[in-house]
């Protein structure tokens, strides 16, 4: 026996030449190029894939594109990829696959693949390269518009790829779609991108695709070539030419494997020339799977009945019927038989009303067959249109939802819309090819392509939702499907709607049919007919899902693209970094910059190094890169008056040589951000902000001046990356800035707190060294060019040596300033708080207007038992309260008995003080200032831990050491 | 995503702008000759028409400029663009 029994000796588009191996869950099976992996499984007679996912029942491949329920693929390899169906994975050598239940399964492997994005601007994008689509794309390429045509199959074609008879200006269809191709892609304007599927619709115009490009290539894929690439297009003009889907019948045992889409059946035979049985039974509610039973029977296949739910013959069925074929009208399958396979159906005729009339038992034939192709109708592919909230209508003559109207700048053709013949689809593609480029600014004119195929004008469709079982009510009919990958059936429906469900998304939710990896691309209109059935009326009235993005899955890793790893997310570096690399630094990142959190010394862990650090800092000389800060230049005749407007304290007066620490707020008075502002010189200030604020400080800024106070002289620029800052900290700080600042006078009279100096340091690099502090300690800022950031910061340090200067890093300088009680806004704050709230009551003008005052004396904000910042000691001085704990009164019950346990407040900043030496914490707690000497609870996980509530400033409160 | 036409820079991606609520709130002139009721109304509450409404977007990653939009909030359909400095368009909110 031949390895491909089911192979017809000729036609398809495969290349015969080439063998291709395949394994198929561990079963060894070839094919060729141009095979799927579904369509080379049925060539070698294999139909069955793994069982279902919740009932174990067996399956089989059921389509022959996207819409595939049941074939699911793990593709394997050295990172495999799941839930692919088998119907759109393009055979190439070696491939090995697993079948799957419904359910796949990351691979924690590392994908090495590289993937990519690309943006394109264009006149028209037409979506879909069927006939419609291809007409659309002709016609307007000829315009001169730039023209983009996307398909999700591996060439263009669509429907035509399956066809046999068809024609095209009186040529073979394929020979027309050839040259359309070739056409196109000759013009210097226009893109054909296949196996990209559009899976996204957004506002204006656009939309987003997947493209796969290297898969179907073999192994390996060429160096550097993107595996896939995500298109975000945007377009002046669409075209939406995306298709029909059939629709599969709901009858008795309807997932025997054997149940195939007649549709599908016709593309096994025509596109792979792969007859898939020997012995067939077509069963239809409509024209279009009479142009299967005539290639079956082209094929040499015999075609045992075709049971069509019409009650008259149409047309087109006479035609057939008049070729010898037996057509048994008025009727359906309502049961299959067989154990794995189909092995015979059961065929009943079919009241007015779709029931089973007269003496069910007698009157129904059993039919052997080995393959049942059914077509309950056409689901036109409206999901891209439906995105963007373009509306559908419920067409009762084809028993289709059917766009209505059309989005802005849209346009949908030929079976998308409802247009189910070929000379129809030639016509509208056409015609919206046309309309776009013209819309487009390209004005053309063009005559349509002239189609011709076996059924012309669509015939008409009975609607029949739900072929009754032979036994029992809907609620017992457990084994119609309506759902394949859900394992859904009538069943389910009813006890949906016996549960008082009636609308169709609480139905979704309630059974899960349409939620499945498909998205409900065979069973949605028919889990709606059915609801339709059960509750009476029509599919129109109850009405379709929602339909959201992405159209197929796509993969994370085509979405990240080339954005993981290190390309993630920016990392800013100051000019220090490299040293700080060399000198062992354990990094944090704040705000996208890398900081130093800590500088560990041989064996030590972050407690050791940072107790290390605050010694330094406290007793001897340490040093910081603080570099991040941003810094903010303000320059103008209004620049005062401007800052005096958006700080809560006076700013217009600050004598130019001197700092002052300020605070933002927003209108409704709460903490925006915070920092040391200096006046450079009458008309000039120079800003900081916290690392992480930096940015939205500048924004803010640049808001007031320009939509509130544009007649204010004021510029803003930001420098935060011209400069360096180095912090010199604690009290021998005084002799290492005078070694490398000697025409400084440092002393604290000549150089007092709050002040800055411009100088020359000994290495001829110009300075301005700031006296500020975040740690209570006498301390420097020097700041100096970014380009001398990193000599500086070396001359510091050597300067240091014999002093012992010790670089710190962030941890330490945050238990440093919360020793003080020095918020950070972000953690310590997080928009509710005022500066009153935190303590700063002194920050906040009395004597002049800014942004927030007005809303210190509503009534909330002048409320007592608002949160204040606030110092917390555990009581037995060893717990390190989890930042986040909540605060809670002595002796609250914390049971889930007594339902919600009123909170205080939560811990916001908490370390290990090596001044103190013991654990504190910085905390936000209800009216916290009068409570200052109560113990409070703070509940870490089950353990109450009991906590003394502190003023904030726990070391040096009387600011004895701010000048050494 | 929305394709907005900064009046400065001609029409860019939406991810270009950071949006900035209803346009044509003015800051009070003296904040302090309001009522609580009137200073909240100013903070807190804002318009949320279904149809044309008037809004503020800042073109960020761009020339940083504030600009106005009318747009319809039921079809997303931008109306008008135009300068904080120009009176709000017939029709809006």
């Amino acid at each position: 026996m031949s390895a491909q029994p089911h192979r017809l000796p000729s036609g398809g588009r495969i290349d015969r030449d080439t063998v291709l191996r395949l394994t198929v869950d561990g079963q060894e099976l070839t094919g060729h190029p141009g095979d799927t992996v579904a369509s080379a499984m049925l060539a070698a007679g294999r139909l069955d894939v793994a069982p279902s996912i919740y009932r174990g029942r067996p399956r089989g491949i059921v389509a022959a594109g996207v819409e595939e329920p049941n074939a699911l693929l793990e593709v394997l390899g050295r990172c495999s990829e799941s839930m692919l169906p088998a119907t759109t994975v393009s055979l190439v050598d070696g491939l090995a696959v697993r079948t799957l239940s419904g359910l796949g399964r990351l691979d924690p492997t590392g994908d090495e693949a590289v993937y990519d994005k690309k943006f394109a601007h264009t006149d028209v994008l037409v979506v879909g390269a069927g006939p419609a689509g291809l007409a659309a794309a002709w016609a307007a390429a000829r315009s001169g518009a730039r023209v983009i045509l996307l398909d999700e199959q591996s060439e263009p074609g669509g429907s035509l790829l399956s066809c046999r008879e068809e024609t095209v200006n009186g040529s073979p269809a394929l020979d027309w779609v050839r040259e359309v191709v070739a056409e196109l892609e000759s013009a210097p304007e226009a893109t054909v991108l296949s196996r990209t599927t559009a899976f996204g619709s957004y506002d204006d115009n656009y939309v987003v695709a997947v493209q796969h490009r290297t898969d179907h290539l073999g192994h390996p894929a060429p160096e550097g070539m993107s595996r896939r690439r995500v298109w975000h297009i945007r377009a002046a003009r669409v075209v939406i030419a995306t298709g029909a889907h059939e629709r599969p019948l709901v009858f008795a045992g309807n997932d025997r494997p054997g149940v195939l889409l007649a549709s599908a059946v016709r593309g096994y035979l025509n596109r792979y020339a792969v007859a898939p049985c020997s012995r067939a039974v077509v069963s239809t509610t409509n024209d279009s799977a009479y142009d299967t039973v005539t290639d079956l029977v082209a094929a040499g296949v015999e075609v045992a009945a075709v049971i069509d739910a019409r009650p008259t013959l149409s047309p087109r069925a006479a035609e057939v019927a008049g070729t010898g074929v037996r057509v048994v009208p008025g009727s359906a399958v309502v049961e299959t038989t067989g154990a794995s396979r189909v092995d015979g159906v059961l065929v009943g005729a079919l009241d007015e009303d779709g029931l089973l009339g007269g003496d069910v038992e007698a009157d129904v034939e059993t039919i052997a067959c080995d393959l049942l192709a059914v077509s309950g109708g056409w689901s036109p592919v409206v999901h891209l249109h439906s995105q963007r909230q373009g509306r559908l209508r419920w067409d009762e003559v084809l028993a289709a939802f059917v766009p209505e109207g059309t989005v802005r700048g849209q346009r949908v053709a030929g079976s998308a819309r409802g247009t189910f013949d070929l000379g129809g689809c030639l016509e509208e593609g056409t015609e919206a090819g046309v309309a776009a480029a013209v819309a487009a600014g390209f004005p053309i004119e063009a005559e349509a392509p002239v189609g011709r195929a076996a059924t012309g004008e669509y015939g008409p469709v009975r609607q029949l939702w739900l072929v009754p079982g032979r036994r029992g009510e809907p609620a017992d009919w457990h084994e119609h499907f309506v759902d394949l990958q859900r394992d859904q059936t009538v069943a389910d429906v009813w006890r949906a709607t016996g549960a008082g469900l009636r609308g169709i998304e609480h139905v979704k939710r309630h059974t899960s049919i349409g939620t499945a990896h498909d998205q409900g691309r065979t069973s949605a209109v028919n889990a709606i007919g059915v609801l339709a059935a059960a509750l009476g009326g029509t599919p129109g009235e109850i009405g379709t899902t929602s339909y959201r993005a992405p159209y197929t899955p796509v993969s994370f890793a085509a979405l990240a693209g080339r954005e993981r790893g290190d390309l993630f997310d920016p990392e800013r570096t100051t000019p220090i970094h490299p040293w700080h690399v060399a000198h062992g630094a354990r990094f944090e990142i704040v705000g996208q910059w890398l900081r130093p959190r800590y500088f560990p010394r041989d064996g030590e862990d972050i407690d050791a190094a940072v107790a290390r650090e605050s010694r330094a800092a406290r007793r001897g000389v340490a040093m910081m890169d603080a570099s991040t800060l941003g810094k903010i230049e303000v320059c103008g005749a209004d620049a005062g008056e401007f800052l005096d407007r958006v700080y809560t304290n006076a700013h217009r007066r600050l004598p130019v040589g001197s700092a002052r620490y300020g605070v933002m707020c927003k209108p409704d008075g709460m903490i925006l951000d915070d920092g040391v502002n200096l006046r450079l010189d009458e008309n000039r200030f120079l800003l900081t902000t916290t690392t992480g604020g930096a940015a939205g400080v500048l924004d803010w800024l640049e808001e007031w001046l320009q939509t509130e106070w544009p007649e204010l002289d004021v510029y803003c620029t930001s420098v935060t990356e011209q400069w360096t800052t180095i912090a010199v900290v604690g009290p021998k700080s005084r002799q290492v800035v005078a070694r490398v600042a000697p025409d400084l006078d440092v002393s604290a009279e000549a150089f007092p707190f709050m002040t800055f100096r411009e100088t020359t340091l000994a290495s001829g690099v110009p300075a301005r060294i700031c006296r500020i502090s975040f740690s209570g300690e006498l301390a420097y800022e020097i700041n100096v060019s970014g380009w001398y950031g990193l000599a500086v910061w070396e001359q510091l340090y050597a300067a240091g040596a014999d002093l012992d200067i010790t670089p710190y890093g962030t941890e330490t300088m945050h238990v440093l300033r919360a020793e003080k009680g020095y918020p950070i806004v972000g953690q310590d704050t997080d928009g509710t708080v005022t500066p009153q709230d935190a303590g700063m009551d002194w920050v906040v003008s009395k004597r002049k207007d800014f942004i927030g005052n007005r809303s210190y004396t509503r009534a909330d904000t002048a409320r007592a038992d608002r949160r204040h910042l606030i110092g917390l000691l555990p009581v037995d001085r060893v717990t390190r309260l989890p930042e986040g704990t909540q605060i809670i009164a002595p002796d609250t019950p914390v049971t889930p008995e007594r339902g919600p346990v009123p909170m205080l407040g939560h811990v916001t900043s908490s370390y290990h003080s090596e001044a103190l030496g013991r654990p504190f914490a910085l905390a936000l707690v209800a009216g916290g200032r009068d409570r200052i000497g109560e113990t409070l609870i703070a509940q870490v996980g089950d353990s109450p831990v009991e906590v003394l509530v502190a003023g904030p400033v726990l070391y040096d409160p009387e600011g004895n050491r701010r000048d050494g | 995503m929305l394709l907005l036409d900064c009046p400065w820079c001609g029409p860019r991606d939406e991810t270009e702008y950071h949006y900035g609520g209803q346009a044509h709130v003015r800051y009070p002139q003296v904040p302090a000759d309001l009522t609580d009721q009137e200073w909240a109304e100013y903070l807190f509450f804002r318009d949320n028409p279904e149809g044309p409404f008037a809004e503020r977007w800042v073109h960020s990653t761009g020339c940083r400029r504030w600009f106005n939009v009318m747009r319809d909030t039921t079809s997303y359909r931008v109306l008008a663009v135009y300068r904080p400095t120009d009176p709000r368009p017939e029709g809006s909110r």
